[in-house]
């Protein structure tokens, strides 16, 4: 049994609405109704869901990007629930996110030494800009970036490459956690495989916990641990991938399942049922 | 096989931006009434080029430099802009990708739909409502009233695509290009949606060139697929062949590419940067 690195108990979170003096939320639209979710050290973990199942709010709450209701989160042993932000700071170096865009995340008008190095400066994770920049140096051969790419801006680099500077910028800072969220959704086959393969590589290297936040189950089967399915913000079913693809419990992730056309004929496909649209 | 419908004779393009980049080479292709051709490969392929082209909506950076678009068997390149009007978005109609996008959000799902009904069918008002309703009754949209009383925003993404497919359907096109019609939906909206095109497509004859990157998507509803690299055509036939026993190393590659949750150790391996580079060089070779 892996070592917990996080555990969330029972989150809630609302949009909306307003909130009264002492926090507490009037009306507004509750997106998660209380999740538990658990990610081991070192331990990858699919959320996979459609769109407006809450999985992205989820990521966002563990990382404390966006406040809770209700519920509690863990870090390492540590209650985060609440954590103000200048308590948070310290955590944050060790909790990073690797984004679905690298176009609009990565800011355009710096070159990619300038967004590799800073914010390794600015954690104070390299000793000055020269050790910053032999660590960034060192990280380019490991992610497969010629080092050309280091005085370029980010729409100089082609999609994969822009990706892989925003893996870069997430791992160099040796977080004991990343968070991706649908990062490989807007990528050509090829490009997507070579992104998840150095996910792979890394997490396995550096000892990273990675959730990883997908709409394509085939994706997080090929990266995934273990794997939380969730609709409507609630988790419907959790488990390793290989007894949750293998023997789905919930009728949900049996149907989001069946959805996924396999490139091989099946003549039969199209015509098998799945549940209207709505609910 | 019966005469095509629609043909693509020998077409290249290049891009007027910069160097006169190839973006289509030497393309032919035949589309029988009726039938589904998928035109797949990457991003940069080309396939998006060629929907244009056949929509006569190709962006003035790019200039067709020789080859001939036959529809019905006239050369639509060498036809005046007046009998072109009959085909483009009439004859040959599209179901665009982003139903997100594609929808005017400023105006009613009815002023949208009838505008074809309208403008190139000359309906009245009425008229044009009561066939709206009944092309929504077709796509099974339960509330057809309420549907074209609605904005975009009032419908969801799966709604959208269903009411862009019915205004597809709306002019009783011969061809109809599905421009990655999936793509930004939802898995299990997405069947819905594959099995909707289909039944249409079944029971108004129309033949449909369906431009994705999914083989998944290809294997389910085409029956003939051609595989673009770089604007060129590398490898054509009926799917079933070509899924199963493709011939060009580049097809074995992107189907080795995508992961597959049912063969977890499968997938995932990256096209060789080694083969992208010799088709490269084949390909513009074999354009000059």
């Amino acid at each position: 049994m892996v070592q917990d690195l996080f555990v969330a108990s029972d989150i809630e979170v609302a949009y909306g609405g307003k909130r009264r003096l002492n926090g507490e939320r009037v009306g507004g639209v509750k997106v998660l109704h209380g999740v538990d979710l658990r990610i081991g050290r070192g331990e990858t973990v699919g959320i996979v869901g459609e769109s407006g199942s809450g999985k992205t709010t989820l990521g966002r709450a563990l990382l404390r990007l966006i406040d809770i209701d209700a519920g509690n989160i863990v870090f390492d042993g540590q209650d985060i629930s609440r954590l103000p932000e200048q308590h948070m700071r310290p955590l944050r170096r060790r909790m990073q996110m690797i984004f679905q865009d690298p176009m609009t995340s990565l800011n355009p008008r710096h070159t990619v030494r300038r967004i590799l190095v800073e914010p390794l400066l600015f954690h104070s994770v390299a000793r000055d800009s020269a050790d910053a920049e032999r660590r960034v140096r060192e990280f380019f051969d490991r992610v497969g970036l010629p080092l050309s790419c280091l005085d370029r801006t980010p729409h100089e680099l082609s999609g994969g490459q822009r990706q892989r500077v925003g893996i870069a910028r997430a791992a160099l800072l040796e977080p004991d956690f990343v968070l991706a969220d649908e990062i490989v959704s807007g990528l050509d086959v090829s490009t997507q495989a070579q992104a998840l393969n150095l996910l792979k590589t890394l997490t396995r290297d550096l000892g990273l916990a990675m959730a990883f936040i997908s709409h394509d189950l085939s994706v997080i089967r090929a990266v995934c641990d273990r794997v939380y399915v969730m609709k409507s913000g609630l988790v419907v079913e959790e488990g390793r991938c290989e007894d949750v693809f293998a023997a789905p419990k919930s009728r949900y992730t049996r149907l989001l399942i069946d959805a996924i056309p396999l490139p091989e004929i099946d003549p039969g496909w199209l015509d098998r049922d799945v549940a209207p649209e709505g609910n | 096989m019966t005469a095509p419908i629609l043909s693509i004779r020998a077409l290249s393009a290049v891009s007027e931006l910069g160097n006169a980049q190839p973006i289509l080479r030497n393309v032919s292709l035949d589309l029988a009434p009726g039938e589904t051709l998928g035109l797949v490969g990457e991003s940069g392929a080309g396939k998006s080029t060629i929907a244009k082209a056949l929509l006569g909506v190709l962006p003035r950076t790019v200039r067709i430099t020789q080859g001939e678009i036959l529809f019905e068997g006239r050369d639509l390149r060498a036809l005046p802009r007046r009998e072109t009007r009959a085909i483009f978005g009439d004859a040959i109609a599209l179901i665009p990708q982003d139903p997100m996008t594609a929808l005017n959000p400023g105006r009613r799902i009815e002023a949208q739909l009838t505008d074809g009904l309208r403008l190139r069918r000359g309906m009245k008002a009425r008229e044009a409502h009561k066939r709206a309703l009944e092309l929504l009754a077709e796509v099974h949209i339960r509330d057809p009233e309420r549907v074209l009383r609605a904005y975009p925003h009032q419908l969801s993404g799966g709604m959208r695509q269903r009411v862009l497919i019915a205004a597809a359907f709306a002019l009783e096109p011969k061809v109809i290009i599905a421009d990655e019609p999936t793509t930004a939906l939802d898995v299990t909206v997405q069947k819905q949606i594959l099995r909707l095109i289909r039944i249409m497509q079944e029971a108004h004859g129309t033949a449909v060139i369906f431009v994705t990157h999914d083989l998944g998507v290809v294997a389910q509803i085409c029956d003939r697929v051609m595989l673009l690299f770089a604007g060129a055509i590398i490898e054509s036939g009926p799917t079933a062949d070509i899924l199963s026993a493709p011939r060009h190393a580049y097809t074995r590659a992107l189907i080795a590419a995508g992961p597959r949750y049912d063969r977890p150790d499968a997938g995932l391996t990256p096209v060789p940067e080694a083969l992208v580079a010799e088709l490269r060089l084949q390909v513009a070779g074999a354009g000059r």
